[in-house]
């Protein structure tokens, strides 16, 4: 059985600072949950490495949301199942920057 | 000598600024890393092409880029800045116990001789080292475990570690500096320090002449006398000549002794820049007016150099690290404000020209001489 192939939509500095473009997919295995789309991401591209989540304590930086389904998936617990429609792949996951800075 | 490039950070960005020789034509190239902050870049002495980059941003924290082509392409390398002991608290601003939090690099200063080998001073206060250009950093522990460590108290920008020498003569000896902690120096490659702060008095702290607790803006030093340190600090250009072991106040007849830069001339060395800001509650030059101060005896008489610098309604700052000089016969000396401005003179500071205008605010300038 393949593992699901998830859609992830990265902000604009991480999509440079990848050197990607457009939705990133990524192949994850089940269960998945908020910590292995992050695991898979940052397997695929180390320089992503503590720019969305604490490098050591998995920790979401406090200007980072993470949303999906037009719901804030945020604060939910990082090993809580994803939306289904994110896991069929009818809907991306979404990493991005908050309404504060830039 | 081919020319000069000038590495520019800013808070939206980084720049680099080429030119040959002469210093009369400049081509500016950018932005790197739109929209980050950066702090800092820094090019290795021993190979003008490898330039590093500090670039952060409240998104995303910390990264650190590489290049080994002189700019043109650039790779992310490893960002981990985790403190490798146990960390205790410092004091925060109003003199509760803070833990240490890592918020960003401020300062690269690459080896004299080995390319792949670069220091970074963090905040909260911290010295990393690579020895493989980038890939993997250590941090060198005894600084931040001083035992004056719980008494550091951050500066306005944060207790940063902005400041680092190597000397280019005794093998080991390390200099930092850090806001509001002091000077401090390490003769054993920083396994030791010993804070180097006599004679700095400071009006900010409840004992002005304490060991620690001096907020210093920043330091340098000529290569040709590396016991001989120049200091901006808070308020006060301060001089040693025993490498820190005491230092005499040389502000002479500055208008103001507040500001930031100080650098000195790379074949005179007592010849020594600080731009005056006329207080810590006045982040501009007095009467709007941009000058550069010269002194040509070390400290004590300065003399104002303004032909072609804004002479009035100039409200802008120049940050610690904004200031930096050249190493051609006619030494060049550049800096960059908070309005975007890089200013530059070919001729030792007499007469000053804008190399850009219109930058983003100008955290950091440093230039390399080409071969």
């Amino acid at each position: 059985m393949t593992a699901p192939v998830i859609r992830v939509v990265l902000p604009a500095h991480l999509k440079t600072l990848a050197k990607v473009s457009g939705e990133v997919r990524l192949e994850v295995p089940a269960p998945v949950t908020q910590r292995a789309v992050l695991d898979a991401v940052e397997a695929r591209y180390p320089m992503l490495l503590g720019t969305i989540r604490d490098r050591h304590t998995g920790k979401r930086r406090a200007f980072i949301r993470f949303y999906a389904c037009e719901e804030d998936l945020s604060h939910e617990a990082p090993d809580e199942p994803l939306p289904a429609r994110v896991i069929e792949g009818a809907e991306p996951f979404i990493v991005l920057g908050a309404m504060a800075g830039g | 000598m081919t020319g000069v490039r000038v590495l520019v950070g800013t808070r939206k960005g980084a720049f680099t600024l080429t030119s040959d020789a002469k210093r009369k034509k400049w081509k500016v190239n950018g932005p790197h890393f739109g929209g980050w902050e950066v702090y800092h870049m820094a090019g290795s002495p021993a190979d003008p092409n490898r330039l590093y980059a500090a670039p952060s941003g409240g998104w995303h924290g910390q990264v650190l880029q590489r290049s080994d082509d002189g700019g043109q392409t650039w790779r992310a390398v490893n960002n981990d800045f985790a403190y490798q002991s146990p960390t205790t608290d410092h004091l925060w601003y109003d003199g509760t116990p803070r833990p240490w939090e890592f918020k960003r690099i401020w300062h690269l200063e690459p080896s004299h001789d080995d390319p792949d080998k670069l220091y970074a001073g963090g905040e909260d206060a911290a010295l990393y080292l690579t020895t493989d250009g980038g890939e993997k950093w250590t941090e060198l522990t005894a600084l931040r475990e001083h035992p004056s460590g719980p008494s550091w108290q951050p500066g306005a920008g944060g207790l940063c570690l902005h400041t680092i020498i190597l000397d280019p003569v005794q093998q080991g000896r390390i200099f930092v500096a850090i806001s509001a902690a002091g000077a401090f120096r390490s003769d054993d490659g920083g396994a030791t320090w010993l804070p180097i702060n006599k004679g700095l008095r400071s009006g900010e702290i409840p004992d002005d002449d304490a060991e620690t607790g001096h907020c210093v803006h920043h330091i340098t030093q000529h290569p040709s006398r590396p016991d001989t340190l120049f200091m901006q600090k808070h308020w006060d250009v301060m001089r040693s000549d025993d490498a820190g072991g005491r230092w005499r106040e040389v502000s002479g007849d500055l208008p103001t002794d507040f500001g930031f830069p100080i650098a000195v001339h790379a074949h005179e060395p007592e010849t020594i820049y600080v731009v005056p800001i006329t207080s810590d509650s006045l982040h501009y030059p007095p009467d709007g007016k941009l000058r550069v101060y010269r002194s040509r005896t070390g400290g004590g008489e300065w003399e104002p150099l303004t032909a072609g610098l804004p002479q009035s309604d100039c409200y802008v700052n120049i940050y610690r690290d904004a200031m930096a000089v050249d190493t051609l016969d006619e030494c060049g000396i550049y800096f960059g404000t908070t309005g975007g401005q890089v200013y530059h003179s070919a001729d030792g500071g007499d007469t000053w020209a804008p190399i850009v205008r219109d930058l983003s605010a100008v955290l950091s300038v440093e230039v390399q001489v080409l071969p």
